[in-house]
């Protein structure tokens, strides 16, 4: 098991990832996060099987099928699929991240944002936003996302604030109403997966994340 | 052997009317998860399409009605809901019982689907485990897990029908975690035995 994350993401977040209810950015932050992170993972598993549990309730609304649905699903029955190797990313961006990059680190195609700092955007709904981050060891993370919820979590190196250290699969839930600056660690360049919704208030996060607006 | 009723007897439906099912969650007799697995296992190595079918008639349906909950047009619903049901037959031999419920997977696979359909979304899935499918579960593990969503499922079963309610329309996307929480309590116990049973699988194959 892996007990060296210290900071989590909410379980409120966790059960609506569940649920399926969360834009794609941040899906693809609990994705990530899940890959490094075995105790949200048993967490989100388990609202998974809440889930099941309501599907397959007796009290559950049903609807009834077409005519002939049965045998028109079974004349579309193939081989099985061919099992594919294993997901499992050896590298330092997770599985998910690496299906939106196309590759480990060497494939992000980062821009330079100013003193060193250096982001690539990722391909996502506009609900919300993702991007990689990367910040030279010992600066200052770039002051973003204070206007929304921003959640950050680390993929190399480190950063700390005034109260905190963040390492890697560590996630900070940025609240826009306190000033705060973290700094990458000294020792080693800081990579880091960055969700924004600007849109959303910290506070206001979990409500307005279940609201219909993000089921178009 | 392939089919199954589902009879709640009239003294159970009485007990409910004067609220003991909280008490004591309403037996019935209805087909066993155990079943459900077999006919997975059947679908895995035997390509039985009685088992499918039989699987078929019972989760269809409520795929269906869960699209339908979360905004999905009938038609639409029920075109996902047969896609729901050929993605479980082709892919049977991902289906771990050691981590899941027939039900719950399928839930996984409706709940992928409607955000794939609705929202012309990706999903963001987890890298795998460091073991495999093709590895054969724990059949202690197997069972652990299928008592467990079977208490899962009595514990929902005997909430009263308006805090039932709340937990459906939280997976149908209209309640929040902490909404369901503050007003059931009950199946929250629930979840948190089956975070502990889940964290020790977990503990137990990455020893």
């Amino acid at each position: 098991m892996n007990d060296s994350i210290h900071h989590h993401p909410s379980e409120e977040i966790l059960f609506a990832y569940s649920a399926g209810t969360l834009p794609e950015a941040f899906n693809l932050m609990i994705a990530s996060h899940l890959s490094l992170c075995d105790h949200c993972r048993a967490l989100v598993e388990s609202f998974d099987a809440v889930g099941g549990a309501v599907i397959d309730a007796a009290s559950t609304p049903t609807a009834a099928l077409s005519d002939g649905a049965l045998s028109s699903v079974l004349d579309r029955l193939d081989a099985p699929a061919p099992l594919a190797p294993p997901r499992r990313s050896a590298g330092v961006l997770p599985s998910p991240l690496q299906d939106y990059v196309g590759g480990d680190l060497e494939a992000v195609s980062w821009r330079p944002v100013g003193m060193g700092v250096r982001q690539a955007l990722l391909p996502t709904s506009a609900a919300a936003s993702a991007r990689l981050l990367y910040i030279p060891a010992g600066a200052a993370m770039p002051d973003h996302g204070h206007h929304g919820m921003e959640m950050t979590m680390v993929l190399q190196g480190a950063f700390v604030d005034e109260d905190d250290y963040f390492a890697r699969g560590d996630v900070e839930i940025a609240d826009p109403s306190v000033e705060h600056t973290p700094i990458a660690d000294v020792g080693a360049d800081c990579i880091c997966l960055a969700v924004t919704d600007a849109r959303l208030r910290f506070k206001g996060l979990v409500p307005r994340l279940l609201q219909p607006f993000f089921r178009i | 052997m392939l089919t199954g009723t589902e009879t709640i007897t009239e003294s159970e439906e009485a007990a409910d009317r004067m609220g003991f099912a909280r008490l004591k969650p309403r037996r019935k007799s209805f087909v066993p998860d155990q079943t459900w697995i077999s006919h997975m296992e059947l679908i895995r190595d035997h390509r039985d399409k009685e088992a499918f079918a039989a699987i078929f008639s019972h989760f269809a349906p409520r795929v269906k009605g869960f699209l339908m909950k979360s905004g999905a047009a009938a038609d639409l619903a029920e075109e996902c809901a047969q896609d729901v049901m050929v993605t479980l037959w082709n892919k049977a031999h991902l289906f771990d019982p050691s981590r899941a419920s027939v039900a719950t997977w399928i839930f996984t696979i409706a709940r992928n689907r409607r955000i794939d359909i609705l929202r012309k979304e990706n999903r963001p899935e987890p890298e795998d485990l460091p073991w495999g499918p093709d590895a054969e579960p724990d059949q202690a593990d197997v069972l652990a897990l299928q008592q467990e969503s079977s208490r899962l499922k009595a514990a929902i079963q005997a909430l009263p029908d308006a805090q039932r309610d709340l937990i459906q329309k939280a997976y149908f996307g209209d309640l929040s975690h902490r909404e369901i929480a503050v007003q059931t309590g009950l199946p929250l116990g629930t979840i948190k035995s089956r975070i502990r049973l889940a964290l020790d699988r977990l503990r137990h194959v990455m020893k």
